[in-house]
């Protein structure tokens, strides 16, 4: 069966991949392109442990068939930090301890991120509704609500 | 599989033709995909309809409005005209998943995967829309309470898709509204849902109602009687009451952990009553 050739944008660079129709956007961001950042917690639109953005927009990875990425933008944890220098969402992620054993970790900035970019000063409910399909197991939230808003807090300023 | 990304809607007819009951139409995917892992569907072509202008597009059109089948409930979201002139049917697309899910989920996928359970069909169904179909034959209109004929089954023939969805014009006086209960906030499956829409006379008495109501039975339901209750009166509490009864009385819904016959029964009449009063609410506003 001929694989499907995808030409696509991650984190800014130009990316040329060879997929079966069956490959979703997570399998190949972490099986053939090794951008692990993405986890698989569920693999059904559940957890949004996978959450990239694809032109902008906040979606499960393990949602969208690679192949559909074709000239598409997509945006991965693997692209927030500039270098050595973490995003501000990262950094109160640290100082919150906004994490525990950190898999849910990647998905809650890659959406924390997305709802700042559209929301610079959203309400404790407007965080808790817009991270819903961000599940952790370990935090328990509040340490994560925190993190995002101050974080939103700092970048008003 | 193969992969398909047709551009034009006769290519994507022609392409679903071809595959004679062997391909699978690709929308937002979140139900697609999901039945592609677990193994529920093996087709051999998946046709994404996404590039076809049509189906991403929101038009004016006679006053109301041509959704395309592929527009994301983000999109919808961020439409302005379209939440202030139904905002029941927004809002019943809106409650479908989580924001990432909300960046790729269609009304149009949402209608064709027939659940019983799905959140924008008993908005839509209260609205009056209809569906534009393409095939094979040509297209047709259908009504969205006409589309599903049991859990996962639909009157779509082969070749044919969803190209948009259309609704009606909104008369002044108007108001529609969607409430669903689940156990959760978010993120869960409506263990009843009821779409409401109405219209009122200059005078406050209702001249036109629909009710939708889903999760309660094979396919969610267009409850005549129930509109039936409402027009001609004030929808004053009488007439809502007789209203709720009616909806119970449609109710064939089944037994599972998530409510039992009489829950869903009892809760059915509680929430049309509740959607019938937001309903009335926004047709005083317009
Ligand atoms: C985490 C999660 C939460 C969810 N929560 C909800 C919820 O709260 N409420 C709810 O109702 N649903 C929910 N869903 C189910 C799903 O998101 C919705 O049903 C959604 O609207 C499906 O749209 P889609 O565009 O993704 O469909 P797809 O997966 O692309 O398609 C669904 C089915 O319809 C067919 N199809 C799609 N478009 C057309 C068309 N235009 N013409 C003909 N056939 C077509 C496809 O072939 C497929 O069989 C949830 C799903 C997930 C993963
Ligand atoms: S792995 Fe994608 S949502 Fe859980
Ligand atoms: S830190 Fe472990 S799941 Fe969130």
């Amino acid at each position: 069966m001929a694989r499907n050739h995808v030409t696509t944008t991650i984190n800014g660079d130009p990316v040329e991949f060879l997929c079966d129709t069956e490959q979703t956007l997570l399998d190949v961001l972490r099986d053939e392109l090794h951008l692990t950042g993405s986890k698989e917690g569920c693999a059904s639109g559940d957890c949004g442990a996978c959450s990239v953005t694809m032109d902008g927009r906040l979606v499960c990875a393990c949602l969208v068939l690679a192949v559909e990425t074709q000239g598409a933008e997509v945006e991965t944890i693997e692209g927030m930090a500039d270098g050595d220098r973490l995003h501000p969402l990262q950094q109160k992620f640290l100082d919150h301890a906004a994490l525990q054993c950190g898999v849910c970790t990647p998905g809650f900035l890659v959406a924390a991120k997305s709802l700042l970019e559209r929301n610079p000063d959203p309400t404790e409910s407007e965080v808790r509704y817009w991270l819903a399909g961000n599940l952790c197991r370990c935090t328990g939230y509040d340490k994560i609500v925190r993190a995002v808003l101050d974080t939103a807090a700092e970048m008003r300023e | 599989m193969r992969y398909e990304v047709p551009e034009t809607v006769d290519a994507a007819v022609a392409l679903l033709a071809a595959a004679n009951g062997s391909a699978r139409i690709l929308a937002g995917g979140t139900d697609l995909l999901v039945q592609l892992r677990a193994g529920l569907v093996e087709p051999d072509v998946v046709v994404d309809i996404k590039k076809i202008s049509q189906t991403r597009q929101v038009t004016a059109q006679d006053g109301g409005f041509r959704v395309g089948a592929a527009v994301t409930g983000a999109e919808l979201d961020e439409h302005p005209d379209l939440k202030k002139n139904w905002p029941g049917v927004v809002e019943a697309a809106e409650l479908i998943g989580s924001t990432q899910v909300q960046g790729r989920a269609t009304m149009g996928g949402n209608l064709c995967n027939a659940s019983p359970a799905a959140d924008s069909v008993p908005a839509l169904i209260a609205a009056a829309a209809t569906c534009q179909i393409a095939g094979p034959d040509g297209e047709r209109t259908v009504p969205v309470e006409s589309i599903c004929t049991g859990p996962g089954k639909t009157i779509l023939g082969t070749g044919e898709f969803v190209v948009s969805l259309i609704l009606p014009a909104r008369p002044p006086h108007s108001g529609d509204a969607y409430l669903r209960f689940i156990p959760r906030t978010e993120m869960d499956i409506a263990v009843v849902g009821v779409g409401v829409s109405l219209t009122l006379d200059g005078a406050g008495q209702c001249i036109a109602a629909r009710v939708g109501l889903g999760a309660v039975a094979a396919t969610a339901l267009l409850v005549t009687e129930a509109a039936d209750a409402l027009v001609g009166t004030a929808v004053d509490e009488g007439a809502v009451e007789k209203m709720q009864q009616a909806v119970r009385a449609a109710c064939r819904p089944i037994d599972d952990k998530r409510g039992t016959i009489a829950y869903r029964t009892q809760v059915s009449g509680v929430l049309a009553g509740r959607a019938c009063r937001i309903a009335l609410e926004r047709a005083g506003e317009h």
